[in-house]
C-alpha cells in the first residue's frame, strides 16, 4: 500500500514537470508579446518594460530562470495586475475557488449518490423515471444556462438571494442573519453542483443496481437481513466504487465549471484571474494558475487512488 | 422404399424451411433492438430534423444574418413582423442566428469528434496491438495528459493564437481523444488474444494488415457508442468557450456565442437565452438518447 501511494507520486513530479513545460513554451513560443496591445507605450518604454519580467532573453533562459524560481515557490510579479506578485493574487483567488469546489463537490456526492440510490432501490418505478429525468436534464442544460435563469428567478424576481455580488443581500440574509455570510455561495454552487449531481446520480444508481445482483446480496437477503441492512452494511461499499473513480474527474471539471461560474456571478476566484490573465498574456499569472490547478488535480486524484486501493480489495490485495 | 422417398420429401422441406430462414447478423440484431428503444428513435429523428434546419432554415426567414433591423431591437417572437424568435439587440434576426448557430455548433461537433476518432484509434490500437513495453509507455503518456486541466490548455491555446474557427477544431479534438484511446486499446488487447487473429497471422497477414481488417472493425460498437457521447461533449466544450469570449468570432456564430449574449439582457429580452439554450439542450438530450440505445442495442448484457 505505502509503495503503491510513493509510486503514484512519484509520477506526480514528471507530471507537473511536464505541465510547466507545455504551458511555459505554449504562451512564450506564441507571436506577440503583452505590451503589444498598449499602443501608447514607446519602444524604449517596451524594451525597459521586457526587460524588467526578462522578457528580452532567450527563451531557454527565461524558462531555466522561471524554473529555478518556482522550485522555490516564487511564481514572479503578475504583469496586468502591476505591484502585486501572483502569489498574492492566488491568495485572493484560492479560497474562493477553493470554497466554491469543496462545496459544489460534498453538495454533489451528498444529493447525487442518494438520489441514486432511491432510483436503484426502485428500479423502473416512477419514482426512478423521474430521477433519471432530472438527471438527464441536468446534464443536457450546462452550467452556464443554468446559473443565468437561477439569478433571474431568486435574485431579480424573488429577490431571495444576492446577484453578482460577495455583499449579503436579499430576502434570505435579511430574515436569517445567520445565513448571510454564505448567500452569495448559494447559487454559485448549485450551479457548478447540478450537472455533477446529474451525473453522480446515474452513477450510483447504476453501480447499486449491477451491485444488488449478486450473489452476496442474495445470501444476505436469504439469511432475512432488512432492506436497510442490506443497503448500507453489504451493498454500499461496493456500489460506492464507480462513484469513488469519478471523483478525480468530477474534481477537473468542477475547477473548470467554476471558471464561467465565477464570471457569471462576478466572484473574485482563480478562475477570472486566468481569464484575464490569458487574455492579456499575464504570463505568470497563468503559469502559476495552471500549476495550482494541476496540482490540486493530481493531489485529488492520488486520494482517490489511494482511497480505492482501501476500499477494493482486488487492488488492495496488489 | 416409399419410406425412404418420405424421408426424402420431410428432409427436402425441412431444408426448404431453413434456407427461408434468414440468418440474423450480430448488426441486423442491434439495429432490431435499436429501433424497439423508442427515445433513440425520437432522438434520431429530432437530431435529424434539427440538421435540416440547419442546412434550410436560414433561408427560410424573410430576414438574413446581416440585416439589422431598426425598427425591431430587442423585439420578442413574434409572427406579424417576420422574426419568428424576436430580434437581439442590434436588431438582428433570431431565428436565423439561432439556425446559424446550429450550423457552427453542429460541425464542430462532428469535426472535432473526427479529429478525436482519428487519433485515439490509431494510438489506442498501437498501444494494444503491440502491447509490451510500447504499451505500458504510450499509455502512462496518457495517464499523464489524463492528470492535465486540459481545458485551461484549449484556454491558452485560443488566446494566445487567437481566435480562428480552425484552431477552435484542433485544440477540441486534440484534447478529447484520451478516452477513445483507452477504449480501443482495451478493446484490441482482447482482440488480439483471439484465434481468427492467429489463423490471420498464420497465414501471413502484416500488423497493418491485421489491425486495419481483423482488429478495428469489431472495436467499431464501444467507439460508435463513445462517439455519440463524444459530439455533444465537444458541442458543450464549445459552447463553454464561446461563453467565455473565447470562441468564434463574429459574423460566424454558435449557440454558446448567443447563449453567452442572452445571459447578459434576461432580464429585459429573454428569449434571446432561452432559444439558443433550448436548441443547445434538445440536442445533448437527442445524442445522449442515442448513446444509451446505441449501448443497449449493441451490449445487451448492460440493460
Amino acid at each position: 500500500m505505502t509503495s503503491y501511494a510513493l509510486r503514484r507520486l512519484l509520477i506526480a513530479a514528471p507530471t507537473m514537470f511536464l505541465i510547466v513545460t507545455l504551458s511555459f513554451f505554449l504562451m512564450h513560443l506564441a507571436p506577440g508579446g503583452p505590451f503589444d496591445a498598449d499602443a501608447s507605450l514607446e519602444a524604449e518604454v517596451i524594451a525597459n518594460l521586457e526587460a524588467a519580467y526578462d522578457l528580452d532573453k532567450p527563451i531557454a533562459v527565461q524558462y531555466g530562470l522561471y524554473l529555478k524560481k518556482i522550485v522555490q515557490g516564487d511564481f514572479g510579479p503578475s504583469i496586468i495586475y502591476i505591484d502585486r506578485t501572483v502569489t498574492e493574487l492566488l491568495s485572493i483567488g484560492l479560497p474562493v475557488s477553493l470554497k466554491l469546489g469543496i462545496s459544489a463537490i460534498l453538495l454533489a456526492l451528498l444529493i447525487g449518490s442518494s438520489l441514486g440510490i432511491i432510483a436503484a432501490l426502485r428500479q423502473n418505478s416512477s419514482t426512478d423515471y423521474a430521477v433519471m429525468g432530472v438527471a438527464m436534464t441536468g446534464i443536457a442544460v450546462p452550467s452556464f444556462v443554468m446559473a443565468p435563469l437561477m439569478s433571474l428567478l431568486f435574485g431579480v424576481i424573488l429577490k431571495v438571494l444576492p446577484v453578482a455580488s460577495l455583499e449579503p443581500r436579499g430576502a434570505l440574509a435579511d430574515s436569517l442573519p445567520a445565513l448571510a455570510p454564505i448567500t452569495p455561495y448559494i447559487m454559485p454552487v448549485i450551479a457548478l453542483a447540478l450537472p455533477q449531481i446529474a451525473i453522480l446520480a446515474r452513477l450510483t444508481r447504476g453501480a447499486m443496481i449491477e451491485t444488488l445482483r449478486q450473489n452476496y446480496i442474495r445470501t444476505a437477503r436469504a439469511k432475512g437481513l432488512t432492506q436497510r441492512k442490506i443497503v448500507w452494511t453489504h451493498a454500499m461499499k461496493a456500489a460506492s466504487l464507480p462513484v469513488v473513480t469519478y471523483l478525480g474527474p468530477a474534481a477537473a471539471s468542477v475547477l473548470t465549471g467554476s471558471v464561467v461560474i465565477e464570471q457569471i456571478f462576478q466572484l473574485p476566484g482563480m478562475g477570472r484571474f486566468f481569464i484575464q490573465g490569458a487574455i492579456n498574456r499575464d504570463y505568470p499569472l497563468v503559469l502559476g494558475i495552471v500549476i495550482v490547478y494541476a496540482l490540486a488535480v493530481i493531489l485529488l486524484n492520488l486520494i482517490v487512488d489511494l482511497m480505492y486501493g482501501l476500499l477494493d480489495p482486488k487492488v488492495k490485495a496488489n | 422404399m416409399a419410406f425412404f422417398a418420405a424421408q426424402r420429401e420431410a428432409q427436402e422441406a425441412l431444408m426448404a424451411d431453413a434456407t427461408a430462414i434468414k440468418g440474423r447478423s450480430l448488426w441486423s440484431d442491434a439495429l432490431r433492438r435499436f429501433k424497439a428503444n423508442k427515445a433513440a428513435m425520437a432522438g434520431v429523428i429530432v437530431l435529424g430534423l434539427i440538421t435540416i434546419g440547419a442546412v434550410v432554415a436560414p433561408s427560410l426567414s424573410p430576414h438574413s444574418v446581416e440585416d439589422l433591423d431598426w425598427m425591431n431591437i430587442g423585439a420578442p417572437p413574434s409572427l406579424e413582423s417576420g422574426h419568428w424568435f424576436g430580434t437581439d439587440d442590434t436588431g438582428k434576426d433570431m431565428f436565423v442566428l439561432t439556425w446559424m448557430g446550429a450550423r457552427v455548433s453542429l460541425t464542430i461537433g462532428i469535426m472535432t469528434t473526427a479529429i478525436a476518432l482519428s487519433i485515439g484509434v490509431v494510438y489506442g490500437a498501437t498501444a494494444g496491438y503491440v502491447g509490451g513495453r510500447t504499451d505500458n509507455v504510450m499509455m502512462r503518456f496518457i495517464d499523464v495528459l489524463y492528470a492535465l486541466p486540459l481545458l485551461f490548455f484549449i484556454i491558452i491555446l485560443v488566446t494566445v493564437f487567437g481566435r480562428n474557427i480552425y484552431l477552435v477544431f484542433v485544440a477540441i479534438g486534440c484534447v478529447e481523444w484520451l478516452t477513445m484511446a483507452r477504449i480501443v486499446r482495451g478493446q484490441t488487447l482482447s482482440i488480439k488474444q483471439k484465434e481468427y487473429i492467429e489463423a490471420a497471422r498464420a497465414s501471413g497477414a502484416g500488423p497493418a494488415t491485421i489491425i486495419g481488417r481483423h482488429v478495428l472493425p469489431n472495436v467499431v460498437g464501444p467507439v460508435i457508442v463513445y462517439v455519440t457521447l463524444l459530439v455533444p461533449t465537444n458541442i458543450l466544450v464549445e459552447s463553454y468557450l464561446s461563453f467565455l469570449g473565447l470562441g468564434v468570432k463574429e459574423p460566424l456564430t454558435s449557440w454558446g456565442v448567443l447563449i453567452s449574449r442572452g445571459a447578459n439582457s434576461i432580464e429585459t429580452a429573454p428569449w434571446l437565452l432561452l432559444i439558443p439554450a433550448t436548441f443547445l439542450a434538445i440536442t445533448m438530450f437527442c445524442f445522449n438518447f442515442i448513446g444509451d440505445g446505441l449501448r443497449d442495442a449493441l451490449d445487451p448484457k448492460d440493460r
